[in-house]
């Protein structure tokens, strides 16, 4: 199969999760002998191509037009090189980024996408992939019916890629402004108010439930305990939703996905939609006031108290280091 | 002003999914179903576009599937929406399909706006709105948690993993709720009432001149079991012990 790699950047090199993007192209290219290139969206861009050139092959389509990640202007640069090329499968890893564009350029190619996939297989020579429903209750088997194939992928489920021993090439992509679409104009970009790591990133994800009243306590306790364990902060929806922490942080079905090494929930009940984001992780840790609290049923250490004294004791014991 | 509302019929969050034993789908029986969460949003965000418009503003709130998506649209009723049409179809759908479906629907009724949930809860596919916004070559904002009009057309907020981004969009267009774009009001018995007696419109694939031609073939399903230690500790010494020692993991 030839597969062609939506690669997500932050202006000097590619996400993690797109090297996990990489990890599960390389194994489907393994089995069907084909091909594997990285394609690269936006504006000066010299630094970022020699970056994914360590994984792959890499097509860069650089133009000021693409300077902000417009959904209808990348589709149609993704779906015009898919066309010309005759890529087979299409893949990004699974974060708002993808999300908004892929299930678009699926729209404009046919319509056969998987999101979300967690594992593939081949069956009688089909490519299949695994992806969850139902809050991640429920795995289901799929195979996609016509050409191209897209999907994206929960970088959890695939190790990153490693650099490959020698650079790839890089290939300039040619694009007409004038074929453009021109209906949506990018404004201005609030960057994230946080300096700690990428939730999706961090080798320890701390997450905050209902039990936190505010955002002062919110910073204060599970800001705090993040900064002494160099760890990322989430919450559940319930802080979302009472606007105590913005929805970049919400860590959920239908928030962000993540599958640290050290998952630590405090005072989160553990909804099924909070846990569909989260039951992956390598080893979780939930302290709640609640003993029945659902969080217990799914955690591997399990610690019946209040957040408000355990994480003001937590964070001593580490001032005291 | 006219806004189109798709809905979906998702079943009832809270309950537990449980997967028949030959795999080949859910158990429904007894199963509790609801407009998807994220629709509602969708159906809250309309009205209130049509409560602050000073020109008339329709809201047609429109369901693909069986019969029993009545149920869900009685309820967009109910909220508010001024109609409802029933697109039936029995068939098993992926969001291509629903998104052929809609945009054959939306051409006829030929809204200034579609605003509809940015995924499903049940499928967990959120796909059905950006393909719908491809097809009708339309431009689409997603995960919108903010609406404004202006001159020209309708600037968004939108919640990335990039922080918010505001961009502008021409109508006619698409837009996919968040979670924070606003939260849903509960519809009065009194309107609820007066929705039952509403006329649900019902056209068919037939109508619209679309056949379904499957995308995602499902070829079974699985429970996932949960495999953990579920270890009580008794102090946070105890639980640091583990952390370190055992897990090693601080």
């Amino acid at each position: 199969m030839r597969v062609l790699i939506l690669c997500e950047h932050d202006g000097k090199g590619i996400r993690l999760g797109s090297r996990s993007a990489v990890a599960f192209a390389n194994a489907v290219e393994e089995q069907t002998r084909g091909s594997v290139e990285c394609l690269l969206l936006g504006h000066s861009l010299a630094t970022v191509a020699q970056d994914a050139a360590a994984y792959a092959p890499v097509l860069v389509a650089d133009h000021p037009a693409l300077a902000n990640p417009v959904a209808d202007r990348y589709a149609k640069v993704i779906t015009d090189l898919v066309k010309e090329r005759g890529f087979d499968l299409v893949v990004a890893a699974a974060t708002t980024f993808a999300k908004d564009i892929l299930p678009r350029a699926a729209g404009v190619l046919g319509g056969a996408m998987a999101s979300e996939v967690i594992g593939h297989e081949f069956r009688e020579g089909r490519l299949c992939f695994r992806r969850p429903l139902f809050a991640g209750a429920v795995v289901a088997t799929v195979a996609l019916h016509g050409k191209p194939q897209i999907v994206t992928v929960r970088p959890s489920a695939y190790a990153p890629a490693s650099a490959r021993a020698e650079y790839s090439a890089i290939t300039n992509v040619t694009i007409d402004e004038a074929s453009l679409p021109k209906k949506t104009e990018f404004e201005a970009l609030q960057s994230k108010l946080s300096n700690r790591p990428d939730v999706t990133e961090a080798r320890i994800v701390i997450s905050g439930g209902r039990a936190i009243k505010n955002s002062e306590d919110f910073e204060r306790l599970v800001g705090g305990l993040a900064d002494k364990l160099h760890a990322a902060t989430g919450s559940s929806r319930a802080l979302v939703d009472a606007g105590i922490t913005p929805n970049a942080f919400q860590v959920g079905q239908t928030g962000k996905v993540v599958a640290p090494e050290l998952y630590i929930a405090l005072g989160i009940s553990g909804a099924v939609q909070h846990l569909a984001g989260m039951k992956n992780s390598k080893t979780i840790v939930a302290i709640n006031s609640d003993p029945e609290a659902p969080i217990f049923e799914v955690a591997d250490y399990c610690l019946v108290g209040d957040v408000y004294e355990i994480v003001p004791q937590w964070i001593a014991g580490l001032n005291g280091k | 002003m006219k806004i189109l509302v798709p809905i979906k019929r998702v079943p009832d969050t809270d309950q537990k999914i449980q997967v028949k034993p030959d795999g080949s789908g859910i158990v429904t029986d007894g199963l509790p179903f609801v407009i998807n969460p994220f629709d509602a949003i969708a159906v809250e965000e309309a009205l209130r576009i049509r409560e602050r418009s000073t020109d008339a503003a329709e809201v047609l709130a429109v369901s693909v599937g069986t019969e029993a998506c009545k149920a869900q649209l009685r309820t967009a009723l109910a909220m508010g929406a001024d109609n409802a049409t029933l697109i039936l179809c029995d068939a098993p759908l992926d969001p291509w399909n629903v998104a052929c479906v809609l945009k054959a629907f939306a051409q006829r009724y030929q809204p200034d706006l579609i605003l509809m949930g940015k995924q499903g809860v049940d499928d967990d596919h959120g796909q059905t709105g950006q393909m719908l916004a491809a097809l009708l070559d339309w431009p689409q904002a997603t995960f919108a948690s903010k609406t404004e009009f202006i001159t020209g057309g309708l600037r968004v907020t939108r919640e990335t993993d990039a922080g918010l981004e505001i961009v502008r969009v021409s109508l006619p267009a698409v837009v996919t709720a968040d979670l924070r774009l606003n939260e849903p009001r509960y519809a009065s018995m009194t309107s609820i009432m007066k929705a039952r007696k509403k006329t649900i419109e019902r056209i068919t694939m037939a109508d619209l001149g679309v056949n379904i031609e499957p995308r995602v073939e499902v070829l079974g399903l699985e429970a996932v079991p949960s495999r953990r230690k579920t270890v009580r500790v008794g102090s946070l010494d105890e639980l640091l012990v583990k952390l370190r020692d055992e897990e090693k993991v601080l």
